[in-house]
């Protein structure tokens, strides 16, 4: 469970402070699935990186799980992504010069998993996000919609309780987009809480649960 | 992240820059190499010198005369003028001294020899038999001027000499005249070479007294004298310079240098300039450890993105500082290694070439040539990978 109670994350541009994100109280339950649409600069990504504990809000209360996670050092915030939150991004964020095979490995290698296990639990995700042909290709010799299944595939590796996914079609085509979507509503079926960001209306009307930002604040929140 | 895979994770990093990766091993490997060569040069001359030293004699005490200038320095009386001469008489009075094996007085000069039709200017020694135990010479044949013959005109040829004069023959028995005298030949070096810039292949011996007659001279050029054991050295020199100082009228005129006290000398001032080269060697391994760090920078900024995405997926700050760290430590340490290997590769190839130089490198120079290496490395990696460490996440995540 996620609960924010008044976040507010401030950006200084110059003597101007922007706020990404102006008061928020938002609750997310486990295995809710959310759309957070908005247009540029609404503050869609700074929320989803807060939730994510990779920024920190300049004021405000953030519990995961019930328990407060803003005051944790470094440390075992680091652990907390490692273990509870997976991210997917619009750029995939594939580390060039690792296979396919690798890239989805290295959060096991961060998280001091035993060599013999990491092999196996890289062989499951590769035959469950179908990418075994692929296993020992670059990700530059792999497609769009490829490079986003071995993105996913890394970012759920650890089983977390939480996925979040910074507009993960944009920069795919309408169809591999949609088979993206598939992927990941099949994760939020088995269980996970979906946090995605769009700009699609579309896609984010798929979602039980639709947020509508603007200047930082929630403006809507609808159930359908 | 535990230790072995963020060693293995650097090293498939360090891989796969290949390019980069050799050049910088390279350099890090030419610094080690010129450390551990020039320190075998070095080390390898100053064993030379020990070498020649000790070929020429051992617990050696030469007296010359005239008094050196100030102690320790014996310059000024090998080029200075003598005040009052050395004669036989003086060498005589060493005899007595307990702490003495044995004593030659020497005169130097230069002569016609002639013989079989040749002729040839050689250098002349005179002295008396214990010459030729005191320099470590060997007589390949015959003898020279067994006890009681001292006044028989005897000679004794360097190997070069009596090569020359008597290829076919046997030179032993032959008569060949020197200056205006006549000589018997009784005896050949063993061929020893060049030692301390002195080729005694090219020398002849002949007594003392009949050298000092041949050069109209009563006055020495050195008494050469060797004690029984290495302690003898310090107390036979009071001892001598006591008696002598007697003998000249309490004047303290000569001077008397230790074999010990050169060999020291030279020891050191070679040793420092071993020393001296392999710091100037060092100072490539600090020009390398900056590449090291300059390469790590740019490292930082082009893999900012990817430092973002390790974050996001839990690594901490110390992780990637460590990843970083790693990957100089790997660099650094694989250039030492090669380094090590091309330098001792080096030093044989000069062992090959100049067989009479003992070109190794000291322990020392290897372990302190690895060390700075390996050091230099990881003080270089400090500042790149506490960047890399302090990076925002968000912001890194947002860098293409
Ligand atoms: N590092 C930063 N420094 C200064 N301002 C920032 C920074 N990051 C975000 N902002 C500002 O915060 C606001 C919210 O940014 P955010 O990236 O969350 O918007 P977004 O809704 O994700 O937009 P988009 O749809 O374009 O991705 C914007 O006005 C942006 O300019
Ligand atoms: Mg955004």
């Amino acid at each position: 469970m996620i609960k924010l109670q008044s976040i507010t994350r401030t950006f200084h541009m110059g003597d101007q402070a922007v706020y990404a994100l102006n008061d928020i109280n938002l609750q997310i339950d486990s295995g809710e699935y959310v759309s957070i649409m908005g247009p540029s600069g609404s503050g869609k990504s700074t929320l989803l990186n807060i939730i994510g504990l990779l920024d920190q809000p300049n004021s405000g209360r953030y519990e995961l799980d019930g328990k407060p996670v803003t005051d944790l050092t470094e440390i075992e915030q680091a652990r907390i992504r490692r273990e509870k939150i997976g991210f997917v991004f619009q750029s995939f964020h594939l580390v060039p010069r690792l296979t396919a095979a690798e890239n989805i490995e290295l959060p096991l290698i961060l998280g001091g998993i035993p060599v013999e296990q990491r092999q196996a639990r890289v062989q499951a995700a590769l035959q469950a996000f179908e990418l075994l042909q692929r296993a020992q290709h670059r990700p530059s010799e792999l497609s769009g919609g490829q490079r986003q299944r071995v993105a996913i595939a890394r970012a759920t590796i650890m089983q977390p309780s939480v996925i979040l996914a910074d507009e993960p079609t944009g920069n795919l085509d309408h169809q591999i987009g949609a088979e993206v979507m598939v992927l990941l509503e099949n994760l939020h079926h088995a269980g996970t809480t979906l946090i995605i960001v769009t700009h699609d209306r579309e896609l984010g009307a798929r979602a039980h649960r639709q947020i509508g930002m603007r200047d930082g604040r929630i403006l809507t929140d609808q159930h359908s | 992240m535990t230790l072995p895979d963020t060693l293995l994770t650097s090293f498939r990093t360090v891989v796969s820059y290949r390019l980069r990766s050799l050049l910088i091993i390279l350099a890090m490997a030419l610094g080690v190499a010129a450390v551990v060569m020039l320190t075998a040069l070095g080390d390898g001359a100053r064993n030379y010198v020990i070498n020649q030293f000790s070929s020429i004699g051992t617990n050696l005490l030469v007296v010359l005369p005239g008094r050196a200038e100030t102690s320790g320095s014996f310059l000024g009386a090998v080029l200075g003028q003598t005040p009052r001469d050395l004669t036989l008489k003086d060498a005589q009075l060493l005899e007595r001294l307990p702490q003495i094996r044995r004593y030659a007085p020497l005169n130097v000069g230069a002569a016609e020899l002639s013989a079989a039709n040749r002729l040839r200017e050689v250098t002349v020694l005179g002295s008396t038999e214990h010459l030729i135990p005191i320099r470590h010479m060997k007589l390949a044949q015959g003898s020279f001027l067994q006890q009681g013959s001292e006044r028989s005109a005897q000679i004794v040829l360097g190997a070069k000499i009596a090569r020359e004069f008597f290829p076919h023959t046997q030179a032993i028995g032959q008569r060949v005249r020197l200056g205006d005298n006549r000589f018997l030949v009784s005896g050949v070096l063993a061929a020893q070479g060049e030692t301390m810039g002195f080729n005694t292949d090219e020398v002849v011996i002949i007594p003392i007294d009949h050298a000092q007659a041949m050069f109209n001279t009563t006055s020495l050029f050195r008494i050469l004298v060797e004690t029984k054991h290495h302690n003898d050295i310090e107390p036979a020199k009071q001892a001598m310079l006591a008696i002598l100082k007697q003998a000249h009228d309490g004047e303290e005129d000569i001077t008397i240098i230790t074999q010990d006290a050169i060999l020291d000398t030279f020891d050191r001032i070679l040793h420092a300039l071993t020393l001296a080269v392999a710091g100037i060697a060092a100072i490539s391994l600090i020009v390398a450890g900056i590449l090291i760090m300059n390469v790590m920078l740019v490292a930082v900024s082009q893999r900012t993105a990817e430092i973002g995405l390790l974050k996001a997926i839990g690594a901490t700050s110390s992780d990637i500082r460590r990843l970083f760290f790693a990957e100089a430590l790997w660099l650094s340490l694989t250039g030492a290694m090669f380094g090590f290997l091309f330098g001792q590769l080096g030093s044989q190839l000069i062992r090959w070439a100049y067989p009479q130089l003992p070109a190794w490198a000291p322990l020392w120079a290897s372990i302190a040539g690895i060390a700075v290496a390996v050091i230099t490395g990881i003080v270089a990696s400090i500042l790149p990978a506490n960047q890399a460490a302090r990076l925002d996440a968000v912001q890194a995540l947002g860098k293409r």
